[in-house]
């Protein structure tokens, strides 16, 4: 069969990714033909002001080399400016007459500096800013010129200005608006970063307009003149006033433009069926992007287009900034300026150079401008894309994530200072050397690019924010973030919530369907996807859709916990941890009879069997004659209790039976994640209800409950839901919880990531202000919990496939 | 020339599972089962810390390690990159619902387990 011919016009960042994407989808597809008008191959446009600034080398930049192209057999014509295209007869042909035919058409022709039309502009010396031979044309006049006028003091500007001035030119900077970065920056930041900039040695001309530019007789520029007649001295004038989208080609042969070339959410042009555009040329609903984040969501999309899969739309982005002058640290996401009905919170340390503002609607930031201190930046620009709740973290909010409590974040601000050889990742043993070093090489831009690569970040995930920060620290502002919501895993695009909804509003019952249903890129899944899918259809559809062992992890699939040498664990129940004689017996009898090396006690007050062969399994449950604990699940785990007012001399309510009850009406129930509760007699709180998923503790009128408390990674501290008068109460709100958890939660997602996600609020508008669906909740739940079977005895009811326990002997 | 051992049925393994088999010279073998009923087996070690292949999760043509979720091509018995290292492969034959293995294969001790470099 004949290969389709895909060519691409232009060779940057923005369309190369959109080849790498394709690629990988799809690699057999595409003849593929680039042509790019520069003479290098696709390079880190990004990283032009650190070379700039002597930091970097030309060969340090390139992200694709010539044997790249060759590789994958891509057919690179370089040096060459395509003028025209024969949309009818489908043919590209560049400047020195070299053509292409094409049965797609990529345009990437990304974007042309703004030019004033100001008289003298085409002066020797008068130079834009935007690629390789600027730079070199910037990097050789500094060897031999002295005076050195930026026009546009914007991102780009500044850094061309700082890159000047360590080249050791005296650099002057125009800037029209009434502060610097204008766009990305609030008049106090600004402010700031203009005396920071002064003090290292530039010059700035705020509001000055500039008139002409003046030529010597050797037609070379040699001053800038302003609209009030005052002249500034220039052997190089750089214009940075901006960018264009690159629409001259586009317009030519006819395709519709509007501050870019008009494309839809598949980021096919509107005009040309076969035509499509990506990067800094595009404009998507209006909006044509110039950073690279956004540019390779777009290559994504377009990638899975051109490879026929057909999925995936890009809906636009939301973008932050950071500037890449070393020694500075500015950053803004969002809507930084405030007004109308937002709030803000300021932090102003003029004499630490240190600013934050944060922008706060309604209980959601909505946007931050940091200045001097921006370790925190990358998590409020999460914050921000994901829309979370805010309202219980407000007054802390301000102080930055470190200062919720979190352990796994306390590297944020030490990325920087970390050496090479420190470890950053401690699940895999990564050092930031080896994150580095890949992020050079193998130009990455992304924490998901990251992880495949180096596995950092990839296990318990609380080195993220870590990662992030050397990724910002190494690839410059050029790092994507994670895109708003992930997908469930690289089966899909569907994300979670997508997942959660379609199950339920198209009533799937098993895993096929949801995969016909949602496009599914693998026949059957993988080991993520799977057991999500599997948790959702059977929490969804209880007594309906089957539940699949083959897709559950294997610790639920055998009723025990593997451990590292392939035996397992056995957890019996003790309800509320309470025990007898004869259960005691028992155990001490089948681990003399089983030789079961480790017997401990957990911290969740039951007694754990460690090193069980499989093979001995069934006969153990079988000899133990105690219910399955559910320790190997993602399942209600233990109810931890103090002795209560049976005993305790303080006690003032019984935790014990409240403990027994508790756990008898919740056991059996699979869930999100592990859910962990604790009931506490009195509130010197013995039995660590602070912790836990949900937290009960006595006083003397009553119970208060708390929920999402947490004591693993991240240890956060339950917060308080009601306080109620009786048992039956303390059952029926603890379960409408659990059971508006297991309906709304993300499969992994603990309690307490699950209340950050949608907020106390809702949590109680349907827990407990709607008395209805309270008790609707709790109904749900004892349905689905009806008549389970306790696995460890109803093999068959329970689907324990019990082939697993008997090895085949050869 | 391959002398064939039987040693189940394809339905005694389940579909997208596995059955551990074990044998005189030591080095337990995991047997799968694909959707398509593709039948594959393995050392039942994983190349990263000797994982029990054969409690993973199976799909595709892929088993992920239960201990620390490797990806390991059950075709080839090498983990998906970024992880380097490859569990040592085994013969199947496929006859009329019945799986063998080779018997020469089966009586050779287990081959030393290749560490992965990472």
């Amino acid at each position: 069969m004949r290969k389709m011919k895909l060519v691409m016009v232009g060779n940057g960042m923005a369309g190369v990714r959109t080849l790498e994407e394709l690629l990988r989808i799809a690699p057999d597809l595409y003849d593929i033909t680039v042509f790019g008008a520069e003479p290098h191959p696709n390079y880190n446009r990004i990283l032009l002001s650190p070379v700039l600034a002597g930091e970097q080398t030309i060969d340090e930049i390139i992200l694709n080399p010539l044997d790249w192209y060759a590789g994958h057999g891509i057919t690179l014509h370089l040096g060459k400016k395509v003028v025209d295209v024969h949309r009818r007869r489908r043919i590209v042909t560049a400047a020195d007459g070299t053509e292409a035919d094409y049965d797609r058409l990529l345009l990437a022709t990304g974007s042309n500096p703004f030019v004033p039309p100001l008289p003298g502009k085409e002066l020797a010396g008068v130079i834009a800013y935007r690629d390789i031979a600027d730079t070199e044309t910037m990097i050789e006049t500094a060897k031999t010129h002295r005076h050195a006028v930026v026009i546009g003091g914007g991102l780009l500007g500044l850094e061309a200005a700082n890159g000047l001035m360590r080249r050791g030119m005296a650099v002057t900077v125009v800037h029209i608006a009434p502060w610097l970065m204008e766009r990305q920056l609030d008049e106090t930041a600004g402010r700031m970063l203009q005396k920071s900039l002064e003090a290292r040695g530039l010059r700035f001309l705020i509001g000055a307009e500039t008139a002409a530019l003046v030529g010597d007789d050797t037609g070379r520029v040699k001053a800038v003149r302003f609209k009030d007649g005052s002249e500034e001295p220039a052997d190089l004038v750089v214009m940075a006033a901006g960018i264009r989208p690159n629409t001259a080609l586009a317009e030519k042969i006819g395709l519709h433009c509007n501050r870019g070339i008009v494309v839809n959410d598949t980021m096919q042009t509107i005009t040309d069926g076969r035509i499509y555009a990506v990067g800094e040329c595009a404009a998507h609903r209006g909006i044509a992007y110039g950073l690279v984040a956004p540019l390779f969501e777009q290559a994504k999309v377009c990638a899975t287009h051109l490879g026929e899969f057909g999925i995936g739309r890009y809906l636009g982005s939301q973008t932050s900034t950071k500037l890449k002058v070393t020694g500075i640290d500015l950053f803004s996401a969002g809507e930084f300026m405030g007004g109308g009905e937002t709030e803000e919170i300021v932090l102003s340390d003029p004499y630490n150079s240190v600013y934050k503002k944060l922008v706060v609607k309604g209980d959601k930031l909505i946007g931050a401008c940091l200045y001097g201190d921006t370790a925190d930046g990358s998590w409020y620009f999460d914050l921000v894309r994901e829309g979370r709740n805010i309202a219980d973290i407000r007054d802390q909010l301000m102080f930055g994530q470190q200062h919720l409590g979190d352990t796994g974040h306390a590297g944020n601000s030490r990325a920087a200072a970390m050496a090479d050889t420190a470890e950053v990742c401690g699940c895999n043993g990564v050092k930031k050397g080896t994150i580095v070093k890949a992020i050079r090489e193998q130009g990455l831009f992304t924490v998901d690019e990251v992880r495949k690569c180096t596995k950092a970040s990839g296990s318990c995930g609380s080195c993220t924010g870590l990662v992030e920060q050397i990724l910002m620290m190494t690839a410059g502002a050029g790092y994507t973030a994670a895109p708003k919501l992930k997908p469930v895993c690289g089966c899909t695009d569907a994300n979670h919530q997508q997942v959660r909804d379609a199950i339920r509003e198209q009533h799937l019952l098993t895993i096929a369907a949801v995969h016909e249903h949602l496009n599914w890129r693998t026949p059957n899944g993988c080991a993520s996807c799977r057991p999500a899918i599997n948790y959702y259809l059977i929490s969804t559809w209880p007594h309906e859709a089957l539940d699949d062992p083959q897709s559950r992890f294997i610790n639920e699939r055998a009723h025990a916990n593997i451990q590292k040498n392939g035996t397992f664990s056995v957890v019996p129940r003790m309800w509320a941890g309470e025990t007898n004689s004869s259960e005691l017996r028992r155990i001490a009898d089948v681990v003399d009879k089983y030789r079961i090396p480790t017997v401990k006690v957990t911290g969740g007050q039951r007694i754990d069997l460690l090193g069980v062969k499989k093979e001995d399994l069934t006969a153990v449950w079988k000899d133990l004659g105690m219910p399955s604990g559910h320790a190997y699940g993602k399942t209600l785990r233990t109810v931890k209790t103090c002795v209560g007012s049976e005993w305790c001399r303080f006690g003032t309510q019984d935790s014990t039976r409240m403990g027994k009850e508790l756990e008898k009406a919740l056991w059996r129930m699979y869930a999100p994640h592990k859910v962990k509760l604790a009931v506490s007699g009195c509130p010197r709180n013995c039995a660590e209800s602070g912790i836990k998923d949900v937290g009960v503790i006595g006083v003397e009128s009553g119970w208060e409950i708390y929920v999402a408390g947490n004591g693993g990674i991240k240890t956060d501290v339950a917060q308080f839901l009601c306080k109620v008068a009786t048992h039956e109460e303390v059952l029926e709100v603890s379960a409408a919880f659990l059971q508006l958890y297991r309906e709304e939660g993300w499969y992994l997602e603990r309690t307490v990531h699950y209340v950050g996600r949608v907020g106390l609020d809702h949590v109680k508008a349907k827990v407990l202000e709607d008395r209805e669906y309270q008790k609707r909740l709790a109904e749900r739940l004892r349905f689905s919990l009806d008549g389970l079977p306790d696995p460890w005895f109803e093999h068959d009811k329970a689907h324990v496939d019990v082939r697993q326990f008997a090895p085949i002997a050869v | 020339m391959h002398e064939w051992k039987v040693i189940c049925r394809v339905d005694d393994i389940p579909r997208l599972g596995a059955r551990k088999v074990t044998r005189q010279s030591g080095g337990d073998i995991a047997v799968f089962r694909t959707a398509e009923d593709k039948v594959f087996a393995l050392l039942d070690q994983c190349p990263h810390k000797g994982g029990p292949l054969s409690q993973g999760i199976v799909f595709g043509e892929s088993v992920a390690c239960p201990l620390h979720n490797w990806t390991i091509g059950l075709a080839d018995g090498c983990a998906a990159a970024p992880d380097v290292g490859c569990a040592q492969r085994f013969s199947v034959r496929v006859e009329d619902g019945a799986v063998a293995l080779d018997l020469a294969e089966l009586a050779d001790s287990p081959s030393a387990i290749r560490h992965a470099v990472t």
